[in-house]
């Protein structure tokens, strides 16, 4: 799931401020931002009062079912439309996908009440680790399921660094080195461990990322946009969740 | 041809020193320090962006080395460039006359005077060594044919009292199968884990240079125990020096210990003087190793 922080209030302030606005919309998400005690209608709610502490209205808020889907946050915006045409602002406390989509859902002004920070994996309720970069071009396959390219502060394939004190990282010196965890993992399991890994092809990475499912059915312009001249694009994150007819807006 | 490359495989006991350029654009005090160590070192080290601190590169500063009449050892820390970047400084440092590579990761910028700044980390030192490598066979890391190839003498660093050493061991190794030819050793404060390195590291055909730090003050053993990744130094070393009347001059005869004790078993010394020229030349001379 995406993980999201709270964002410094000033700022926030300051975007509203900055535009005069005496009256905000607030939008929440049901999917990440909830379970990250971020977005949820808890802190929609606490978003909601602390606005009004500062003299301004809110005139509605909802936490759509999954923020950063463009049909969901449409139908959630025409649902409101009312409340929305009354503010002169919109709050979203969901990741950067959650606000541009609302930004793409009303012509007010949107604002991110919230910092994206990374892919998590949810290791208990609470807390989250980053252990995925969506890289692209994975190397999980030999590196025993742990990547270095996320979990070592330096993403080096080939490690350890130098700096590696008692098999525990140099940069962050409360864990363990990932190389060390790796090569451990890979002996435990009887696998060959002396070849070293070549370098990484950066290009799969290549921003904006984008995936058509759909064939025939896109655009010419979509078509070339999601295909690099020097690149072969890989389907690597299919947005397999998407529910039917999210481009019927 | 690299003096320092010749000496090694002559089966000669190389001594190396160390040079950090300056934060701003006059090589005078370097230089002087050059002038001071050049005399007794085979060849002299020039660091690239330090601890993650900025300094003048380390490409200009190994030329001001050179043309100054001594060899220097031109690093290449992985941290502030991509492959791009890296490949072209290799070629533009074999024309100006380089001959020497150390190739090292990096610290992370995190620890040092920019802290915001993006670790680029693009290349590992392993894959860049395998990279330089393939340019001295003439092709760059595409494999396309160079137009005019170098022949550095590729070097790496090592860290014999990193445990686990298994792992150590094993990423030393892949360094040797990428082509490095000569290691310097982080600083080295027990002889055994050095013989036990050297012993594992000697079937791969590389020469092993043994790091000395001088310890010149209980500030400088603070600094490294708090500060410094991947060294610790020792509680007996550590209290020597502390409870010395003198400890600049104890820590020059623990290195001078040190240095005559690691000639029974390194290919040389790389002596981190910490700013006492000097001392690195008393050491020299005092264990024995002045050509």
């Amino acid at each position: 799931m995406i993980i999201t922080k709270p964002r410094d209030w000033a700022r926030i302030k300051r975007n509203l401020d900055e535009i005069g606005a005496k009256s905000v919309f607030i939008m929440g998400c049901g999917q990440c931002a909830t379970v990250a005690d971020t977005g949820g209608e808890k802190e929609v709610l606490q978003a909601k009062a602390a606005l009004e502490q500062t003299g301004r209205t809110v005139t509605g808020w909802a936490v759509g079912e999954v923020a950063c889907h463009l049909g969901g946050t449409k139908l959630e915006a025409r649902k409101h439309v009312g409340d929305l045409d009354a503010a002169d602002a919109v709050l979203v406390l969901a990741c950067g996908a959650g606000v541009q989509t609302m930004a793409d859902s009303t012509d007010k002004p949107v604002f991110p009440g919230l910092e994206s920070v990374f892919l998590g994996n949810v290791i208990r309720h609470g807390v989250f680790e980053e252990r995925c970069q969506m890289c692209g071009d994975c190397v999980l396959d030999a590196t025993a399921g742990i990547c270095p390219v996320t979990t070592c502060p330096k993403g080096l394939l080939n490690g350890p660094c130098g700096g590696m004190w008692e098999g525990m990282c140099e940069v962050l010196n409360d864990r363990e080195c990932t190389h060390v965890r790796i090569q451990r993992r890979l002996a435990a399991q009887g696998r060959g461990t002396s070849a070293s890994l070549p370098p990484k092809d950066f290009s799969a990475k290549l921003k904006p990322g984008s995936v058509n499912l759909r064939g025939e059915r896109a655009s010419k312009r979509a078509v070339r946009a999601a295909t690099p001249k020097a690149a072969v694009p890989k389907a690597t994150a299919p947005d397999a969740a998407a529910p039917e007819g999210a481009d019927d807006e | 041809m690299s003096r320092l490359r010749e000496a090694l495989e002559r089966g000669e006991f190389v001594v190396t020193g160390e040079v950090a350029p300056p934060l701003g654009t006059d090589l005078g005090a370097m230089l002087r320090s050059v002038e001071t160590i050049g005399p007794v070192c085979t060849a002299i080290n020039v660091t690239d962006n330090q601890g993650a601190t900025l300094h003048l590169s380390s490409l200009a500063a190994s030329l001001a080395v050179l043309d100054a009449g001594y060899e220097p050892i031109f690093q290449q820390t992985c941290r502030d460039r991509n492959r791009l970047a890296l490949q072209s400084d290799l070629l533009a440092a074999w024309t100006l006359g380089l001959e020497n590579v150390l190739v090292v990761t990096g610290d992370d910028p995190r620890g040092g005077d920019h802290p915001q700044a993006k670790g680029v980390f693009d290349l590992d030192s392993t894959q860049l060594i395998e990279i330089a490598e393939g340019m001295n066979q003439g092709h760059d890391m595409l494999g396309r044919d160079l137009a005019g190839s170098p022949g550095f003498y590729i070097g790496a660093a090592a860290f014999p009292e990193a445990e686990p050493w298994d792992i150590q061991l094993l990423r030393a190794q892949r360094k040797a199968a990428a082509g490095a030819r000569f290691f310097q050793t982080q600083a080295i404060f027990d002889i055994d884990r050095f013989a036990r390195a050297a012993a594992d590291l000697r079937p791969s055909g590389v020469r092993l240079i043994a790091g000395i730090l001088l310890l010149r003050s209980p500030r400088v053993i603070d600094f490294i125990n708090e500060r410094l990744a991947g060294l610790l130094v020792p509680d007996g070393i550590a209290g020597r020096i502390r409870s010395a009347s003198d400890p600049a001059e104890e820590a020059v005869q623990l290195a001078i210990e040190q240095a005559v004790a690691l000639k029974e078993i390194a290919d040389g010394v790389h002596i981190m003087p910490l700013g006492l020229d000097e001392a690195l030349v008393r050491i020299v001379d005092e264990a024995g190793l002045r050509r």
